[in-house]
């Protein structure tokens, strides 16, 4: 029975060891932040994300921000972040250990539309402020936690992405005829794909898609895929790659000359606009998964967000980072608002709350007031004289125009001409 | 006949590269008979290496030609530095050991080579096209190919060919052949085995190396790299039979045919092609394509 | 063979400690026990096939297909009993695995662990590029049942629990009296000498094939019960890495006893945890650290700190030195 108790005796002290760990201050708000800080989607998206995370927290905690977040605080609450690394195998587990064992207020997170999806019955269940900042599918509030009291997302679908590409397109009068895409061979790369396919298939008059490509995600090499684009002479090719893969496909592409024959859609370009200025051709349409970066609008909030990333970190902050900071924001106004930063207060303000992000207005009007809207932009690439990216022929799609009505399906809206769209 | 030129070319050159990505892979494997995960993590150094050394000698505004002397430069630091390291610290201490044992240990060694790199380069993608776009484009039936993908072939059968010529014609080379065939018995000829393992580890570890600072001007060189490579790696050394070069090479081939053939003809299948093949060949020839006999122990 | 030996003694002792546990701790460190009673299973699976010297490395495949059988009972049949769905998840891997048994019992060694990688990385294609399975994304799966016993709330979290864990625990004392049985003997023999077993007129093939379809079937029930915990399934569980850590685990804790490889499970989540708390942007590094050192100063895993107290020598399953194996 020596066994026995020893096996006990480790199991107990792990415990006990877990239990006693780390002291909580009175007035400080824990919030957990929860993106990838290791593989793939660290250095496009997580680091980033947690960049801006730093950076926001730390002037709402000083006050430093432009009007109207000037206050010190979550209600005059310091906020204590406690960092987590989305990439593991038991993120419900660790979610629970966030909510239980470090006693965070609420949980600002998750990048993978996967995450989200496990997470967001989990915050259901432990009853606690869940805030998803960056996922886009669309299933989150429409099959999965369909009456959401705990969850809420401060970011607009993936839909909203790709029905503005495709009217975009249609607007800048592109020709249409032939379509491609080659998208990343999961979730992500298959909705996207399928939104915007369905989305042309709407607004242009006669368009057939030539091939669809769907490397694996993280291939890094598109040879065979650049190969199968050109010899199908599309007039347009369309690409929500991201990050790494994003910047190799381009790289490759535009070598090849992919760029100059057809128009390239890269919905989620913007990341690689300033460190491939001289490998995006011209002409190429490029998004930032909303208003985001480049896209933003001018206003006093994201002037600051820009010259104070780009001070802390050295380079300009790109859309995850905007999302992050969007987020927050949005925590800090409800929190403001409710004059508390009470989980079960800051809910009730933040059910749809209007709120100024450094990328313009955030509406959270779907979901019973749990999932954002907002507008969105696209550009079309430009190389200026002095050498810098910049987007030029910039069209604003109001949130009505490129997001479903209130219950309705993302897919459903789409197949049905855009039903109940308000467009200006 | 266009999809079929197209297939031909796209697949010579993944092939390549997959060729040069894998082949330090299996020298290790034949001669030390550990299958080395970490080398995963040389491939990313290399490409950081790479990248990084292209984009500081870029900035001082010289012309491109000396980027590619860079690029192996880089590869034989990376390399030599971090073999060095891993072979000398750790895995000398553990020759002898169970085989999965040893992945494990490498495995181990992986985990702490990509935080290593991740501490050195940050999490920020590096980028350095240059080289890549300094050789133009070639057309072959109206599609433009980049000559780097040219020089990247050439490369590979470059490497391919010195290491046979390496193993078959020099005195070092015909002794390593003989201790991949019985380590037993060329120690108990006086061979001095572990100085060989030294060696050989070292010159895996460059040509893995070498495989990402080769890769590093066409791609966008970012964190997690190192783990895409590694089981695309295994699958071409054990189609191939693990630890033979001309297995390696055929391997590289018959996995860049099948999914350059995959992308132009049924793009879904592409994801998983690759262990497609690998499943059909190991059913056919249960050691791979030339694998090396094993004596049977009665 | 009605005896129980010390080990079934330990089991039966620890599913009592385990239910009041899951009483007693936080029950996010009860979270953690039961993902890793889950992930146990499957360990307890790649380690039976270890004692015959078979390395998989994509066991991950029947942990997934017992989690993805589950789920889609689930979400397209509305099946939502506990025991429904476990025994559907042992179906589906049974068939499947005394099919792809023909395949895999004739390979030993590296080829052994590279085949059954390929398999498993065949579903996980499948499985990401297959829209109507959820795609990467995965889907969710329903809060189970028990026979007519539809508990909610706490209720329903401890009784998860402790049906998981008397699963896990009843498996692990069938697994062990069959490490005992001479299937199990004729598993040690054929990784010493397969050739020496053949000789002695038992078939080789016979035993590795059996032992390939028990470790399918418990990893599968390994699936069910961790999805259940988890409410969620996506293809990840057959990625090769999640097949590696399963090899991991069971490295790592030893192949002495089949305790070994449940505790390792927890361990080394626990270990992860803290690394992650520690260093949230390095904690790869520390696990590879504490792995390396695992490894260098407990060659044969971390039950040998167990096992040096015990008396019992007679046949060590550990081999350790590979030296003998004839390289």
């Amino acid at each position: 029975m020596r066994k026995i108790s020893r096996i006990l005796m480790t199991t107990t002290a792990v415990a006990t060891a877990t239990i006693c760990a780390a002291p909580v201050f009175a007035d400080d708000v824990k919030v957990g932040v929860v993106t990838f800080l290791s593989g793939g989607a660290a250095g496009p998206f997580g680091v980033p994300a947690r960049n801006a995370a730093e950076l926001v927290i730390d002037a709402i905690n000083k006050g430093d921000l432009p009007a109207p977040y000037n206050t010190a605080g979550l209600a005059g609450n310091t906020i204590a972040p406690v960092y987590v690394d989305e990439n593991s195998k038991q993120k419900n587990a660790d979610f629970q250990k966030l909510v239980e064992k470090d006693g965070v207020e609420m949980v600002v997170g998750y990048i993978s539309s996967s995450s989200c999806k496990s997470i967001a019955p989990e915050a259901e269940k432990l009853k606690r402020l869940t805030i998803l900042f960056d996922c886009g599918t669309p299933q989150i509030f429409e099959d999965i936690v369909t009456e959401p009291h705990y969850t809420f997302r401060t970011a607009a679908t993936a839909t909203m992405d790709n029905v503005a590409a495709a009217r975009y397109l249609m607007d800048t009068g592109a020709d249409a005829g032939r379509v491609a895409g080659i998208n990343q061979n999961y979730a992500w790369g298959q909705d996207s794909w399928r939104d915007f396919s369905a989305s042309l298939e709407q607004l242009a008059e006669a368009t057939e898609v030539v091939t669809e490509q769907f490397p694996k995600v993280y291939a890094g090499q598109y040879g065979s895929e650049i190969s199968a684009l050109l010899t199908n002479r599309p007039e347009v090719v369309h690409s929500s790659f991201w990050g790494g893969d994003m910047e190799a496909f381009v790289i490759q592409g535009s070598a090849r000359g992919l760029f100059e024959r057809s128009k390239v859609v890269l919905t989620a370009g913007e990341t690689a606009m300033f460190s491939l200025a001289k490998q995006i051709p011209e002409g190429t349409v490029i998004g930032a998964r909303g208003p985001h970066g480049d896209l933003a609008p001018e206003s006093d909030l994201n002037t600051w967000f820009r010259a104070a990333y780009k001070e802390r970190f050295g380079s300009e902050p790109t859309y995850p980072s905007y999302k992050m900071a969007q987020a927050l924001l949005g925590v800090k106004a409800a929190a403001d608002k409710a004059g508390s930063s009470l989980q079960d207060d800051v809910i009730g303000a933040l059910e749809g709350l209007e709120w100024e992000g450094p990328s313009g207005k955030v509406s959270m009007a779907l979901a019973g007031g749990h999932q954002a809207i907002q507008d969105t932009a696209y550009g079309t690439f430009k190389l200026a004289e002095d050498g810098s990216a910049s987007l030029v022929d910039v069209i604003r799609y109001d949130a009505g125009c490129v997001n479903p009505p209130a219950g309705v399906k993302s897919l459903n809206w789409i197949k049905s001409g855009f039903d109940g769209a308000t467009c200006n | 006949m266009l999809t079929a030129i197209a297939i031909a070319v796209d697949g010579l050159g993944f092939a390549a590269w997959l060729f040069l990505s894998s082949v330090g892979l299996t020298l290790i494997y034949g001669v030390m008979r550990i299958l080395n995960i970490a080398h995963g993590g040389f491939y990313a150094l290399g490409a950081y290496a790479s990248a990084w050394g292209i984009g500081l000698y870029m900035q001082t505004g010289n012309p491109v030609g000396f980027a590619f002397l860079i690029i192996p430069v880089m590869a034989l630091i990376a390399g030599v530095v971090a073999g060095l390291a891993i072979e000398r610290g750790v895995l000398r201490f553990m020759y002898g050991r169970d085989e999965v044992l040893m992945v494990l240990v490498t495995y181990a060694m992986f985990l702490i080579l990509e935080d290593v790199t991740k501490l050195i380069w940050g999490t920020d993608s590096y980028v350095a096209w240059q080289p890549a776009y300094a050789l133009g484009t070639i057309d072959i039936a109206g599609i433009p190919y980049t000559g780097y993908k040219f020089l990247i072939i050439g490369v590979a059968m470059l490497c391919g060919g010195l290491l046979y010529w390496g193993l078959t014609h020099t005195r070092v080379g015909k002794l390593l052949l003989v201790v991949i065939e019985d380590r037993e018995v060329s120690m108990a000829l006086g061979i001095n085995v572990t100085k060989f393992f030294t060696i050989t580890f070292l010159i895996g570890a460059t040509l893995g190396a070498l495989g990402g600072a080769l890769t590093a001007p066409e791609i966008s060189v970012v964190p997690g790299i190192g783990a895409e490579i590694i089981v695309m790696a295994f699958a071409v050394i054990v189609i191939g039979g693990m630890g033979s070069i001309p297995g390696a090479i055929i391997g590289a081939l018959i996995v860049g045919f099948a999914r350059a053939a995959s992308v132009h003809i049924y793009p879904p299948a592409e994801l998983f092609s690759i262990y497609l093949v690998m499943a059909a060949v190991l059913a056919v020839k249960p050691y791979g394509l030339f694998a090396l006999a094993e004596g049977r122990k009665i | 063979m009605t005896q129980f030996d010390r080990t079934e003694l330990t089991l039966f002792a620890a599913l009592p400690v385990l239910v009041l546990l899951s009483v007693l701790l936080p029950s996010w460190i009860v979270n953690y026990i039961q993902v890793s009673l889950g992930t146990g299973m499957v360990a307890l699976g790649v380690m039976i096939q270890m004692r015959a010297g078979l390395v998989s490395f994509g066991q991950g495949l029947y942990f997934c297909i017992g989690g993805y059988a589950a789920g889609l009972a689930g979400k397209y049949f509305g099946i939502t009993d506990l025991f429904a769905l476990l025994g559907l998840g042992v179906v589906v891997a049974l068939v499947t695995s005394v099919a792809l048994g023909f395949l895999l019992r004739r390979y030993r060694e590296i080829f052994y662990a590279m085949l059954s990688l390929a398999v498993s990385m065949i579903l996980y294609g499948l499985l990401s590029s297959t829209e109507e399975l959820g795609s990467t994304d995965g889907f969710n799966l329903p809060v189970p049942t028990y026979l007519f016993f539809a508990p909610e709330g706490e209720t329903a979290r401890l009784t998860l629990f402790a049906i998981t864990a008397t699963i896990v625990i009843l498996s692990a004392v069938v697994l062990n009296r069959l490490l005992r049985s001479s299937l199990g003997l004729v598993n040690e023999a054929i990784r010493e000498n397969e050739l020496r077993v053949e000789y002695l007129g038992t078939s080789a093939h016979m035993a590795v094939h059996m032992t390939y379809v028990v470790a399918a079937v418990v990893s599968s029930m390994g699936g069910v019960l961790w999805a259940l915990a988890l409410g969620h399934v996506d293809p990840e569980m057959t990625n090769w890495t999640t097949s590696g850590s399963f090899v991991f685990i069971v490295i790592l804790a030893g192949t002495g006893s089949i305790i070994a490889p449940l505790i390792g499970t927890f361990l080394l989540e626990i270990l992860r945890v803290y690394a992650v708390e520690l260093s949230p942007n390095t904690w790869q590094m520390i696990l590879g650290s504490v792995m390396l050192l695992t490894i260098i100063f407990l060659p044969k895993g971390l039950w040998s700190l167990v096992q040096k107290t015990s008396p019992r020598k007679r046949f060590d399953p550990d081999t350790g030195d590979a030296v003998a194996k004839g390289v």
